[in-house]
């Protein structure tokens, strides 16, 4: 039962942050560059509850982009289930109250995540001007992220904690 | 390790049945040319309706924001207005009476299509792309509406793109910065030329066009440059900007150079959708041809 709850909690934040991303967030752009709310989303229940979850929240993310957005139905299920996935690995190294680790995973995550889109969606295509979109486009989403991680992981981490607590509660209730 | 097996396949086996049914997708959206519509329609009955919402509610705060600022500035604009109102009714009156005649001379000359001419239908942009590298956008008209594929899409004055996806009641536009390779004109000479968007050059605020012959006529900074006859897509004569640049190729036959788009592609919130196609408009053509070759 709290198995359901949580992936329903968690496909409720993809679908908010996704809405938040495509419409109001279109306002915050600095620069014409606005944050990647879903990486932080699917990078973080990568690393605070591993692989799984990770992956739980990337195809979610993934499949919302591509029904909306995708050119090929499947590229973002694939690269932000990845991403999950590769996030969980990090789960043992993880604690509540370090906060640089986060950072870290999702500026990683978010440079990974950039390129990956560069080489499939634009050198496939022949457009070779790297430096250019590294310097313009992978750059900046990636700092402004990362700044937009130190609120929006408060609030991931404290509906986390929530789930975690009322997990570890039935569980010591039936053992 | 024995719990874990308990609750089901290990992680790495999801992964591997993901990625393979993603790579399946992406191949048969990539080479059979599958339609992503089904799955859109999720879309459509799903987000759609939510971005439509939070949309409604932006626009409505900032109209009342936007109220409260301007209501004395308005008022006086009014009164302006008024009196300009009555003088360009008494314009009016004359430039009618030209436009009949006009009107006489088009039939004429047969040159019935205009651009202002083709029936337009107002729409919303409710969302946009949701990463930087791209700029296409979703309306919130669909097919219900009467959108169809490859309709053009305009703001103000400016061609901004074209209608790639549609469903029911929400459709996906691809802007002219996505695209490359619009077949252009110059509009006071006929030149053809290629125009090509492209990320990169749009943060400087420009489109690219190429491919311009370098002949006799000149091409002046601030000279319009429109969709041309003979593009397969693009109605013919929708504005797309104004060139900033030119150069004469190296090799002495073209000219490139760069051109300021009509549209502000960041502040899109209103568009005009042209419910007339270039097929629409090839198929017409034909059939009145057949007609008259058959009479």
């Amino acid at each position: 039962m709290l198995a359901v709850k949580r992936k329903v909690i968690e496909a409720a934040l993809v679908i908010v942050f996704f809405l938040l991303e495509t419409t109001i967030f279109s306002y915050l752009e600095l620069a014409s560059i606005k944050p990647n709310l879903l990486i932080i989303l699917t990078a973080a229940f990568g690393f605070m509850q591993g692989k799984k979850e990770g992956m739980f929240v990337g195809v979610l993310s993934g499949f919302l982009l591509d029904i909306s957005f995708g050119q090929y139905i499947g590229f973002y299920i694939l690269l932000y289930t990845v991403i999950g996935y590769a996030n969980g690995f990090f789960q043992k190294l993880y604690y509540d109250e370090n906060i640089k680790l986060p950072l870290l995973l999702i500026g990683g995550s978010e440079l990974v995540y950039g390129i990956l889109v560069y080489f499939f969606q634009f050198m496939l295509q022949s457009d070779f001007h790297f430096l250019y979109y590294l310097g313009h486009v992978i750059i900046p989403e990636m700092l402004y992220t990362v700044i937009i991680t130190l609120i929006v992981y408060q609030l991931i981490l404290r509906i986390n904690r929530k789930l975690v607590e009322e997990e570890k509660r039935s569980a010591s209730r039936f053992v | 390790m024995k719990t874990r097996n308990q609750k089901g396949l290990e992680s790495k086996y999801w992964l591997l049945i993901i990625v393979a049914a993603c790579v399946v997708c992406m191949a048969a959206t990539f080479f059979a040319d599958v339609k992503s519509g089904p799955l859109r329609a999720i879309a459509d009955y799903t987000v759609v309706p939510m971005q439509k919402g939070i949309n409604v509610i932006g626009t409505w705060v900032n109209d009342v924001a936007d109220n409260f600022a301007t209501l004395k500035s308005v008022q006086k604009e009014n009164e302006t207005l008024k009196e300009q109102n009555e003088n360009l009714k008494a314009e009016n009156n004359q430039l009618q009476q030209k436009a009949v005649e006009l009107e006489r001379f088009y039939d004429l000359y047969k040159m019935d299509q205009n651009t202002s001419d083709y029936p337009k239908v107002g729409a919303r942009v409710i969302a946009n792309d949701g990463s930087n590298w791209f700029t296409s956008f979703t309306i919130d008209k669909g097919s219900e509406d009467g959108i169809r594929e490859d309709m053009n899409v305009l703001s103000g004055n400016g061609l901004v793109g074209i209608v790639t996806e549609v469903n029911a009641h929400s459709s996906t536009v691809r802007s002219i910065i996505d695209e490359v390779n619009i077949s252009a004109m110059v509009m006071t000479t006929f030149d053809q030329c290629i125009v090509s968007g492209d990320l990169k050059l749009i943060n400087n605020g420009v489109v690219q066009f190429e491919q311009l012959a370098n002949n006799e006529n000149e091409v002046a900074v601030g000279e319009q440059i429109v969709t041309s006859n003979i593009s397969s897509k693009y109605l013919q004569g929708l504005l797309i900007g104004y060139v900033s640049e030119v150069n004469v190729d190296s090799n002495n036959l073209t000219r490139s150079g760069y051109i300021i788009p009509a549209v502000d592609f960041k502040k899109l919130q209103e568009v005009l959708v042209i419910t007339t196609t270039k097929q629409d408009l090839i198929d017409n053509g034909n059939q009145t041809e057949s007609d008259s070759s058959g009479e």
